[in-house]
């Protein structure tokens, strides 16, 4: 098929003995269809990129309940996740037989796009967002070092300025939610999250809510 | 009127480039291709912007959708004494035969007692095998006991592993060769099954785990 051979010159009116000229090409067709058969196959088995990992530290577990007179989390949001659903507050929590200064708490919803969780996490992380621009511009400006830089925006995340995460998740949650929540917070340059277990009020504020 | 001639000789292509390039990418994708023993389960998790990519030496538990919960260790070695740990835990025998089988195993989901059953099927079949993952609960916790025995078999050989990159004069870095804890949960499953399999890493004092994730963009990108 590739090659069609020249069949070869017609014997000799003399009847001299020549030797037969056949040509010297190998079919490869036979070959060439091996080498594309096993292009193809190592082409769709093979998988390249070995999967990511993102790592989150949870907080060591204490024996002892946790008590009432814990310090207080100022500077804090608190996510509350149900299935596909996300609802915030921030602040304390303030029941509502237990209401603040500003009264019971209230959970406002929001989603995990990027008008929604991101913007929300990106206002309230402002202080260190800023910060880190200006340090990314003098990254770029060659004024700081890359180690340096890594060094001082560890160091602004644990900042008591910064923002603190708290996910609770209801039973209904799922995988995906709750590695998306972490995801954003992880863009949002959120340095302290903790995965913590809702309270009943919490969670019955959140039934009232999802029932809307 | 003279005749028109045809050209006599054959309308050949070379084909020989065509031949070196494929013979070439064939090469590359044999030597670049990493094979995957075939997984009992298919898990499709969650994207994420993270670009660290899945540490060798890791201990792996994988949820599925209906929240089964299988499990996996890379090293073979380390395979070979947490399942002799096992057995003996358990009252469990295993013959040399399949001790050796399960060392070059992927993720399995199943009680101990079905094990060697499991071990003794094709890849195939293992996939078709009735089972409930493995149990984690309080009163038959064998979730806790695979941890943790893989955990000292993990870091024995990580532990041989990191002398032997030492005598051949590199300078590695042991942080590399201890296991790292990993939670693959499929996308679709709820979050307190995953929880519960946190809980028991928490409960051996296992505190830093990942989540494999699939990568997406980052918007934080400055490159």
């Amino acid at each position: 098929m590739a090659e069609i051979a020249d069949s070869g010159g017609g014997g000799n009116a003399k009847g001299k003995k020549r030797a037969k000229k056949s040509s010297t090409r190998v079919d490869m067709t036979p070959m060439v269809d091996l080498a594309f058969l096993l292009l193809t196959f190592f082409v769709l088995t093979s998988t390249f990129s070995k999967p990511k990992v993102m790592s989150l530290a949870y907080p060591a577990k204490i024996d002892e309940p946790i008590d009432a007179d814990a310090p207080k989390l100022n500077n804090g949001i608190t996510f509350l996740l149900s299935k596909n659903k996300v609802f915030y507050y921030t602040g304390e929590f303030y029941p509502a037989d237990r209401p603040g200064k500003n009264g019971p708490t209230e959970l406002t919803e929001t989603n995990f796009s990027a008008s929604g969780l991101r913007k929300v996490l990106a206002d309230l992380n402002s202080y260190v967002l800023l910060r880190k621009e200006g340090m990314v511009k003098k990254v770029k400006a060659k004024q700081l070092a890359d180690t340096t830089y890594t060094r001082l925006l560890e160091q602004l995340k644990g900042k008591p300025e910064a923002l603190k995460v708290l996910v609770k998740t209801d039973d209904k949650a799922l995988c995906k939610n709750f590695i998306d929540l972490i995801d954003e917070v992880k863009i949002a340059e959120i340095g302290v999250i903790a995965p913590v277990p809702m309270l009943p009020a919490e969670l019955k504020l959140l039934e009232t809510q999802l029932k809307k | 009127m003279p005749k028109i001639k045809i050209p006599k000789n054959s309308p050949s292509i070379d084909m020989t480039p065509m031949v070196d390039l494929a013979f070439l990418l064939v090469t590359f994708f044999m030597l670049a291709a990493s094979f995957r023993p075939s997984e009992p389960v298919t898990v499709e998790t969650a994207s994420s912007v993270s670009d660290k990519v899945i540490p060798d030496n890791n201990i792996m538990v994988t949820i599925d959708t209906e929240g089964k919960v299988y499990f996996n260790l890379t090293d073979p070695e380390a395979r070979k004494e947490a399942l002799n740990n096992m057995a003996s835990l358990y009252k469990v025998s295993f013959s040399t035969e399949q001790i050796e089988k399960f060392s070059l195993m992927s993720t399995f989901g199943c009680t101990i007692k079905e094990l060697p059953e499991y071990i003794n099927l094709s890849g195939e079949a293992r996939k078709e095998f009735k089972t409930d993952g493995i149990p984690l609960d309080s009163l038959d916790n064998q979730l806790k006991n695979w941890i943790a025995y893989s955990q000292v078999a993990a870091l024995n050989t990580g532990k041989t592993a990191y002398e032997e990159a030492k005598k051949r004069g590199l300078s590695p870095d042991a942080k590399d060769f201890k296991p790292k804890f990993i939670i693959r949960a499929d996308g679709k499953a709820v979050y307190i099954k995953a929880e519960k399999v946190i809980d028991v890493f928490r409960e051996l004092n296992l505190n830093n785990l990942s989540f494999v994730t699939s990568s997406e963009y980052n918007p934080n990108n400055t490159n």
